[in-house]
């Protein structure tokens, strides 16, 4: 949320944001915004390593035959439902899959649709909110309602109308295309919330002395929104979009278990949750490891989001 | 203020026929007609799919059937399912049900997760920070589906210590459990945004001019920083007890609470037009009507934002 | 849980030994609690929300004959245990040629309403059952009747020219008389399914109503209903049929998942349910948590994996053999299904008049017959098997997909549907990619009902879409066949013929497996998989 002292006007502040806005017309490289995020980001240790588990899991998915000698697809009937063994490090499922070696290859299609889902629903969410908050009366309500209407939808219809319309029945999409309707879903189906929070912040923000200044000297629309606004209305948006991480991946599960998301051959995190809905009590080796690097990586991706913000955020410094 | 509001209820009429139209369309754009399951492995006799099909008005085109729908739904009819139950009757059994739920869910997010966000925003990082970070994590990564059936089986089946499944008109207690795990997500979120929000205002001038003049320090966090930053907070519960009448399918399953997120996933798997128009445009109400509500105490609580 | 995880493992020996000894026993009912029977107690029963309204000729799923069946007596009915037929209402049902049946009925018996059953009773609900313009879900039951296609063209667009099929006769209060348009051995068997239910005069003057509270002449009456709660019923006390009940109050209780059921189940707050979830079975945890109150049957299904001859290079008689050797069926039947299904070697349920072991002599698991056959077949691309993937339909057929793959080195995957609805709409409309699955519970018990409405050319239930000019003759030969044995004997030819074409792949046939309260002394499970009600009985 935007600091409230700002309405009544501190020079210092004001005078520290305009300076830095107007650092692309000086000769001089001053120390730009982001320049000082970075430097103050390095010395966190928080920080250090949440982005190492994040880089991490990205090479994991990009290379999973580096940390897997199996297939994600090896299966062995005769050892379904075994516990973890030097063998197979977190057991075999049901299906007699190696569990490791499925973890390992889901990491790809997880991070895929939780990162991209993130991005989309919180990139359009905001400026769609930022534009509502911004221009307010006529602009605002019809995208408000509009909103509404969507953050009125559930959830399963919608999946299920869009999936469906892009795959005919019975039929078995590629890979890239599952991915990219699955992320799309969440997307068009999840915006409202993000949109909502930056509407609100918005709000707030657009009363800013310093906003109020940098219209009355006539910068443009494209320059407060992205100059003046943005920063200030981050933080709210920062913190959801770290939660909304989690959520599509949770997302996903549920698409998937719903028989519309990711599909086989393709495995994620998601499917593998879901496949383990009635294995909780047989086998809960299961559940536990692609919960556990679910929760591994939201936390990365959480702890990275509050640096980030905090770095970014001049006040907090 | 009042035109604020007027004009503001003037919005719901568009609103109400852009989602009753945008529902009849999904409803209708999904695929497998609603008699292609009914018969088991065999397919169902034309004649019975005849009659169906005349009583439902389902050949008729698209507008043709949404106004048949408004009509009988502005006469007080919300039409019938397959089995010849009265939608209406669903809804009115159902809905006080899923209200209770919700309201459930969202009183504990609110109590949990501002308790959380407060204690953790004002000491800082530490233990306690690093618990809440971790534990609500756990919490965001997991399905819902995955946090009811662990509860219920941990709390009912092997500790005992709660029904497996709530009574045909359970009472606010039987649904704690399910509106922790319902709830659980956005309990979350209210957590971390609290904290976020106690962090910043914690620095604020006007927070240092109250300890300046001597406030106890009571005061200044009860009523300073207190209300200045659980408005970003309220916005958000506000629209989630709408967003969480809808999204209880999962939950209303696994304990059996037979509320409206059960009779939308029944009625989109039949695909009944009927029944899941009729819910969802309730749903959207209700959210339209908590989203003013929340922009209102907005207003109320935030002096610097004027509506006009 | 760690702790009661080894508990488990512990109480699951010593269980899964005294199953054992019970199985010897050989009983497919158990007894559990030895308290005393309560003959006016509640059996509670699990249940799923009618998709119908409640008319026997418009209820043709679970969730509505649970209440139906008992609340209705047809001419004849089937035994619990072991599905013999017996005349219920029926006094004597003579044919000489299986085409004209003279039936006369029981006298004495009453619908609920205090009216006599009497012979027209029957002939007016058939005709009603029939009658297109009242679209009843169950009207092609009656289409063996003469007179049907007047009542019920076959074209859709056609007006029915009478509202009476010319084959039904009333010949006094308690006899009347059927012609068939062709000889069908099977039909006394036929009318025990729940549509040849009798109705009574008053619900001809306003069906919609008597809906809303059905009156039938079985052992059990309507009491209430709650959408999306419970049917409640009581016992018929006049009731003068063999299947009496043994408690007083019936309690169909709607439940959104059958986890939560089963977890009710546990701690007795639900007496029955005949179907155990997928957690339930998953490490065959069932077996420890019910012990003794397990309840075992003998259902009349069978699980195949339809291969359509429409797909691009499945009509391939090498490739089917290929890919029928290549599933482990014991193997996925032990593992992934927990023993609930057995290994299936031929197209008829293994609990009928009729079924010999061993039919189909490609269904058992030969990787290297499996390979040479696929080798020959010379098959190349990927295989996919299709289904809805609710209801623990999924994990069998990805157990058998491995098992395709591992064996023939062939990809592939399964495919799935989001619900039954979406399914069958896929599966009737011929757009199959790949194989899918065909699963069939037989409507009465008989050898016809499993070869008639699947195997037949135009058949209503023919996912594959096969044709065999040869096994249609067997089928209509068997069918006008008065003899009863003498039928089976073609009926099995037919079988035959039709293990040698490999239409569909059996794969596994299901055992049943329900579970009770303590509460619930005995149980039955019957060959439709339901509580047979004359077999409760619960305790105080």
């Amino acid at each position: 949320m935007t600091d409230p002292n700002l309405v009544g006007g501190t020079a210092v502040d004001a005078a520290e944001l305009s300076r830095v806005d107007d650092s692309a017309t000086e000769t001089k490289k001053p120390r730009s915004l982001w320049g000082d995020a970075w430097r103050q980001l390095r010395r966190k240790p928080a920080f250090v390593i949440s982005a190492v588990i994040i880089l991490l899991v990205v090479l994991i998915a990009i290379a999973p035959g580096l940390f897997s000698h199996r297939e994600a697809g090896f299966s062995d009937l005769t050892k379904a439902n075994q516990g973890p063994s030097s063998e197979a490090w977190f057991g075999y499922d049901n299906q007699g899959y190696d569990v490791y070696a499925r973890t390992i290859y889901g990491a790809r299609a997880s991070l895929l649709v939780g990162v991209f889902a993130t991005i989309l629903t919180v990139v359009f969410g905001s400026l769609v909110g930022i534009l509502a908050g911004y221009y307010g009366r006529l602009i605002d309500s019809l995208l408000s309602r509009l909103g509404d209407i969507f953050a009125g939808l559930p959830f399963v219809l919608g999946a299920i109308v869009i999936l469906t319309t892009f795959n005919a029945p019975g039929s078995n999409p590629g890979a890239v295309t599952i991915i990219v309707q699955v992320v799309c879903s969440i997307a068009v189906l999840t915006w409202p919330v993000a949109m909502r929070i930056m509407r609100s912040a918005t709000l707030v923000a657009k009363q800013l002395d310093y906003v109020k200044a940098a219209r009355a000297l006539g910068a443009s629309t494209p320059r407060i929104v992205f100059r003046h606004l943005l920063p200030n209305t981050l933080a709210p948006v920062l913190v959801y979009a770290t939660i909304a991480l989690g959520a599509a991946i949770g997302a996903e599960a549920t698409l998937a278990y719903l028989g519309i998301g990711v599909r086989p051959p393709v495995i994620s995190w998601g499917v593998m949750i879901s496949d383990s809905r009635d294995y909780f009590r047989a086998d809960p080796h299961m559940l536990l490891f692609p919960g556990a690097f679910v929760t591994i990586t939201v936390l990365a991706f959480v702890m990275l989001g509050d640096g980030i913000r905090d770095a970014l955020d001049p006040k907090s410094r | 203020m009042i035109r604020y509001v007027l004009r503001r209820l003037l919005q719901l009429i568009p609103v109400f026929f852009g989602t009753t139209f945008l529902i009849y369309v999904l409803v209708w754009a999904v695929p497998g007609d609603p008699f292609s399951g009914k018969c088991g492995q065999t397919a169902c006799p034309q004649a019975y799919v005849d009659l169906m099909t005349e009583k439902f008005h389902l050949n008729d085109n698209l507008i043709l059937q949404y106004l048949k729908y408004l009509g009988s739904l502005f006469t007080g009819d919300w039409g019938e399912t397959f089995n010849g139950t009265s939608v209406g009757e669903l809804i009115a059994t159902s809905y006080p049900i899923t209200l209770r739920l919700a309201l459930v869910a969202v009183l504990i997010e609110a109590v949990i997760g501002l308790t959380a966000g407060v204690l953790t925003g004002l000491r800082g990082r530490g233990f306690l920070d690093n618990l809440v970070l971790v534990s609500t994590t756990f919490l965001i990564s997991l399905p819902v589906f995955v946090t009811a059936i662990v509860l219920q089986l941990v709390l009912g089946t092997e500790l005992g210590i709660i029904d497996t499944s709530v009574s045909d008109d359970p009472s606010f207690g039987e649904l704690i459990v399910p509106g922790i795990a319902l709830g659980s997500l956005s309990m979350a979120y209210v957590a971390r945004l609290t904290r976020t929000s106690i962090a910043e205002n914690r620095h604020a001038d006007y927070i240092r001019t109250a300890i300046a003049k001597g406030q106890p320090n009571s005061r200044v966090v009860g009523v300073h920083l207190l209300r200045n930053s659980v408005i970003p907070v309220l916005t958000f519960l506000g629209t989630d007890l709408g967003a969480l009448m809808g999204g209880a399918i999962v939950t209303e399953g696994v304990f059996n609470i037979n509320g409206l997120g059960g009779l939308i996933f029944r009625g989109i798997q039949n695909r009944e037009s009927a029944t899941v128009v009729g819910v969802v445009v309730l749903l959207v109400l209700v959210y339209l009507l908590m989203s003013l509500i929340v922009d209102l105490l907005y207003a109320v609580l935030d002096p610097r934002i004027r509506y006009d | 849980m760690r702790r009661s995880r080894r508990l488990w493992g512990a109480a699951a020996v010593v269980t899964t030994l005294s199953l054992v000894l019970a199985a010897c026993g050989g009983g497919s009912s158990s007894s559990g609690s030895s308290g005393e029977v309560d003959p006016n107690g509640t059996f509670t029963v699990y249940g799923t929300e009618p998709q119908n309204t409640l008319i026997p000729t418009n209820t043709n799923e679970l969730g509505g004959s649970k209440a139906v069946d008992a609340m209705f007596a047809e001419l004849v009915a089937f035994k619990g245990d072991n599905a013999q037929p017996y005349n219920q209402m029926a006094e004597s049902i003579t044919t000489t040629d299986s085409k004209v049946f003279d039936i006369k009925i029981k006298q004495g018996w009453k619908f609920h309403d205090g009216t006599e059953v009497k012979a027209k009773n029957f002939v007016d609900a058939w005709n009603y059952g029939a009658y297109s313009p009242n679209g009843q879900i169950n009207s092609t039951f009656f289409e063996n009747i003469q007179g049907y296609d007047d009542v019920h063209p076959a074209d859709d667009n056609a007006k029915p020219t009478t509202d009476k099929m010319s084959g039904l006769v009333v010949k006094g209060d308690y006899e009347f008389q059927v012609t068939l348009k062709a000889p069908f051995s099977v039909f006394a068997t036929k009318i025990g399914y729940t549509a040849f239910a009798p109705l009574p005069d008053v619900f001809f003057k306003d069906p919609k109503a008597f809906a809303q509270h059905p009156i039938g002449n079985g052992p059990m009456k309507f009491v209430s209903r709650t959408p999306n709660v419970d049917i409640k019923l009581t016992r018929n006390d006049d009731y003068k049929g063999q299947d009496k009940v043994k408690f007083k109050d019936l309690d169909i209780k709607i439940y959104a998942s059958q986890e939560t059921a089963y977890q009710d189940l546990l701690s007795n707050k639900l007496d029955f349910i005949e179907t155990l979830p997928p957690s339930a079975l998953a490490g065959s945890k069932y077996k420890t948590d019910l012990k003794d109150n397990l309840v075992t049957g003998h259902l009349l299904g069978i699980s195949a994996i339809a291969v359509p001859y429409y797909v691009p290079g499945y009509d391939n008689l090498d490739l089917r053999k290929a890919i029928s050797m290549a599933i482990d069926r014991t193997q996925i039947t032990k593992t992934v299904m927990n023993d609930t299904y057995v290994p299936a070697d031929g197209y008829v349920s293994q609990g009928i008049e009729g079924y010999r072991p061993a039919v189909c002599e490609f269904c058992k698991f030969d990787p290297a017959a499996a390979k040479a056959a696929f080798a020959k077949s010379g098959f190349k691309g990927k295989l996919t098997i299709a289904s809805n993937a609710d209801g623990g339909r999924k994990e069998p057929l990805v157990a058998a997909c491995n098992s395709i793959k591992n064996v023939l080195g062939v990809e592939c995957d399964f495919v799935p549907a989001t619900d039954f609805g979406q399914w069958r709409s896929i599966v009737t409309g011929h757009k199959l990619t790949g194989m899918g699955r065909s699963d069939w519970s037989a409507d009465y018990p008989s050898i016809e009902d499993f070869l008639n409405p699947i195997y037949r050319t135009g058949a209503s239930s023919n996912d594959s879409v096969y044709s065999n000019p040869a096994v249609d003759q067997l089928l209509e030969q068997a069918d006008s066949t008065p003899d009863k044995d003498a039928a089976i004997k073609i009926y099995q030819q037919a079988e035959d013929a039709i293990a040698k074409d490999l239409p569909s792949i059996p794969v596994w046939d299901e055992k049943g497996v329900a579970a009770k309260s303590k509460h619930t002394k005995t149980v039955t499970l019957d060959f439709r998989r339901r509580a047979d009600y004359s077999s409760v009985e619960v305790t105080k």
